[in-house]
């Protein structure tokens, strides 16, 4: 039975592949043909290959409420969603732009404080910031950078139009899958690949490792760089094993780890300490340091503050760095590229509202049901009310945790998220909303991803697509167009 | 290279090894009690568990010594930290904290056996089909020995590894004796006709080492020359005189790029003399025994020199 794309129902909505005539867009016209003349049993066979092949590799994830057992096989879809290469190179400009202004925001925020002087950013929402570090003021990392590797959320609303929903700059995850994704396609859909002008995503590792090298305070020709995991039962545990290998790194756990009264930090080995230069730290600042944070974390290093603030070591991304990726601040962040770029956001924000300002509290609590609202330091999609899908009850509760709280939500309007063909369990494609995790890494240079993670709401209507709240992910290729 | 992971190296190498073997030892009982009277069959089984030094943990978790219980204790039981199927897990569980330094098909084959054994470790138990899963997990154990063997570079991750692999290697050959003295022990209080010849004959197939006997050997098989050949023969793989030069050599190159004293010395590993069949009764199997403790202290001081826990 083949696969007739007319009678995909995509009408009201932005669909990435398909427009709302029924017709694949230019990009996507050989992968819509291919699918569709694949039909439905054979695209249920490469379904289940790429299931055996993503159980095979050992790709997974934990879910923590998930009792038992403790990674779960990546939910994957196996049709990629496609994005045009001329699209996608003003995205990443506009990504480099952002995460730049991010960091000269950052570095001032724990010196000089300009921004604030001039007015621009209020201080209490540096002095009320869940995620600002008193302990980090002054510290000097190099090229001033504090946010090294970056995931900022794109999404993609009804007019067609990317925003920027969120960034994520404490410890941002999902680029393994992004590599797990491609390689589990190359062997799912090869047909397509050698016909289509798909750029490649494999070089993240080594530009990851470039950018971690470069921050070595040791000037050696091979500097010691560890990925630090806070061990086998954190979410992203297979990520951190992925990218260590990836890049020849050592794995590390916290009690691999020792800072010595000459303030530099070790690991233990089979040949004793040796010295180590620079930590991709996967653990949350709470726990980097039980000295000065978190008193009882077991998952960190004791002393390690000490020896970054003594520029004996270097951190990715520095303690502190969370300041920026507040969900408040985000709502500043055009501001903030204008005031240290002199330049327009290239990528636009989603229009949000604080409640701490009086009237637009006022006008999210009129407008809850038709709101989305947040909370500003959280991650990964808990506790946020998504208001057209809400129960009276529910908004009632928010509406509370508002006024007793305001600093600490904010509400958007809920954006009808693009779509793409997703294959459901009947193995026809349906649409499926999705969002786009771009990773953005800076040290000495800039660096985009080309594409990102595409992760998809698997279950018809949701617009929420956080692993950890049961989405999925797909293949994201951009591709260049022939010259026409 | 990291204390922690080079001692999950080791543990992911033993338990590799011990998969494997379990299987051997299993395979091997299942093909020789064919040939024996059926009282014995029962109490044969249970040889197993007591030359694993599992007695205890079996007694309290089965009432029945019956055939079905040893070997699902063997393939299957979580609570045996030694079945094929626990085995398995921790080798899966050491490789995915050590994922940094192995060779990514290396990943994907493990998971693979570990997925087959999740799937398949009900056939262990069917007499019909028990073959063929015990064949699956040497045979993927082989392979993925072989994948290490081809492409993992030699440095101390590779060192430890052998270290793990040949300390398992030569702790399980003197159990595959222990088990066919066992047996032998068994046919004599039965008073059966002498089926010694049977027994050592599948001692030798259970290491692959039938035809290797007869070519180096070129004897029949003989209950002494196969003792003698499984301890002290030094171009068998699996002999415990092979297994020494290989955990020395391992020891040394380690204590050289680790700038620590080699903890282990095998000149020191006892020895029993044979000569004739008569001594493989008991003084045999109480030497076994001295053997195992003797590997189990060589263990222990790999431990402490390079997996200190400070």
């Amino acid at each position: 039975m083949s696969i007739e794309w007319k009678n995909y129902e995509c009408a009201d909505l932005y669909d990435e592949l398909i427009n709302n005539r029924g017709n694949p867009r230019q990009p996507a016209r050989r992968l819509a043909n291919f699918v569709s003349k694949l039909g439905v049993e054979e695209l249920q066979k490469r379904r289940q290959l790429a299931d055996a092949t993503v159980q095979d590799m050992g790709v997974s994830f934990t879910v923590y409420t998930d009792e038992g057992n403790i990674d779960r096989a990546w939910p994957f879809d196996i049709i990629p969603r496609i994005i045009p290469a001329k699209e996608w190179n003003q995205i990443a400009l506009g990504l480099k732009q952002r995460l730049k202004a991010l960091n000269l925001f950052i570095n001032d925020i724990y010196h000089k404080q300009e921004i604030i002087k001039d007015g621009i950013v209020p201080a209490y929402l540096i002095q009320n910031s869940k995620n600002f570090r008193p302990e980090c003021v002054g510290v000097k990392p190099a090229f001033g950078v504090w946010a090294h590797i970056c995931g900022s959320d794109l999404v993609r609303d009804a007019d067609g139009k990317m925003y920027v929903l969120e960034d994520n700059l404490r410890v941002p995850s999902g680029v393994s899958y992004m590599l797990e994704n491609r390689a589990v396609t190359k062997r799912v859909l090869p047909e397509v690949f050698g016909r289509e002008n798909v750029l490649p995503v494999d070089d993240y590792p080594s530009k990851l490792f470039d950018m971690l090298a470069a921050l070595s305070p040791r000037k050696v020709k091979q500097p010691e760089i560890v990925v630090l995991t806070p061990g086998i039962y954190n979410s992203a545990y297979f990520e951190h094993a992925f990218l260590a290998q990836q890049m020849g790194a050592e794995l590390v756990e916290g009690s691999d780890l020792l800072v010595d009264t000459d303030d530099c930090v070790y690991m233990r080995t089979i040949r004793g300490r040796e010295r180590v230069d620079v930590i991709y730290r996967r653990i949350d600042d709470m726990f980097i340091d039980p000295e000065v944070f978190s008193k009882d974390s077991m998952l960190g290093v004791p002393g390690l503050m000490r020896a970054w603030k003594k520029g004996n070591v270097a951190l990715a991304n520095a303690p502190g760095a969370g300041v920026a990726d507040d969900k408040v601040i985000y709502a500043y962040v055009p501001k903030i590229i204008e005031y240290y770029l002199g330049e327009k956001a290239l990528i636009p924000n989603v229009p949000t509202y604080l409640c701490d300002n009086e009237d637009e509290r006022e006008y999210v609590i009129e407008h809850i049901h038709e709101l989305v609202v947040k909370p500003a330091n959280e991650s990964g999609g808990y506790g946020m009310l998504v208001g057209p899908h809400s129960t009276k009850k529910d908004q009632e509760k928010f509406v509370k945790l508002i006024k007793e709280n305001p600093r600490n939500y904010i509400a958007q309007p809920t954006l009808m998220l693009s779509t793409a063909p997703t294959l459901t369990d009947g193995g026809r494609p349906e649409p499926r909303h999705l969002d786009l995790r771009p990773f953005i890494l800076q040290s000495k240079d800039l660096y985009v991803t080309t594409g990102g993670l595409t992760r998809v709401a698997m279950v018809k209507g949701s617009l929420v697509v956080n692993s950890s709240q049961g989405g999925g992910s797909k293949d994201t290729w951009i591709v260049e167009s022939e010259g026409v | 290279m990291l204390a922690r992971v080079a001692e999950r190296l080791y543990w992911a190498a033993r338990y590799l090894e011990r998969a494997e073997n379990t299987s051997r030892l299993i395979g091997v009982y299942d093909n020789l009690l064919f040939d024996l009277p059926k009282d014995l069959l029962d109490i044969s089984w249970f040889n197993l568990i007591e030359l694993n030094s599992s007695a205890e943990t079996f007694n309290r978790r089965y009432k029945v010594r019956s055939e079905r219980n040893i070997v699902k204790f063997l393939v299957s039981d979580p609570d045996n930290p030694s079945s094929i199927a626990a085995s398995v897990r921790a080798v899966r569980e050491n490789l995915r904290t050590t994922r940094d330094v192995i060779p990514p098909a290396a990943w994907e084959q493990v998971n693979e056996l570990f997925i087959y054994v999740n799937k398949h470790s009900r056939d262990g138990l069917l007499r019909a089909r028990r073959h063929e899963f015990l064949t699956e997990i040497i045979e993927r154990s082989q392979s993925l020995n072989g994948l290490l063997h081809g492409s993992l570079i030699r440095d101390e991750a590779w060192q430890f590894i052998k270290l793990g692999r040949n300390i398992e290697r030569a702790d399980m050959t003197t159990r595959i004796l222990d088990a066919g003295a066992a047996v032998l022990e068994n046919t004599k209080v039965f008073e059966t006709s002498n089926p010694a010849q049977v027994i050592w004959g599948n001692v030798l197939r259970s290491i692959d080492a039938y035809m290797s006997y007869r070519r180096a050997v070129k004897s029949t098989v003989r209950g002494s020359d196969v003792a003698r050949f499984l301890l002290d023969e030094e171009l068998l793989p699996r002999s415990v005189a092979y297994c020494s030069r290989q955990i020395c050599q391992a020891a040394t190159n380690l204590s050289q790029v680790s700038g620590r004293k080699s903890p282990v010395n095998t000149d020191k590993l006892p020895k029993y003399i044979i000569e004739k069949e008569g001594d493989l009764g008991a003084d045999f199997r109480s030497y076994l025994n001295e053997l195992q403790l003797a590997i189990a202290a060589i263990h222990v001081q790999i431990c402490q020199t390079w997996f200190p826990h400070d």
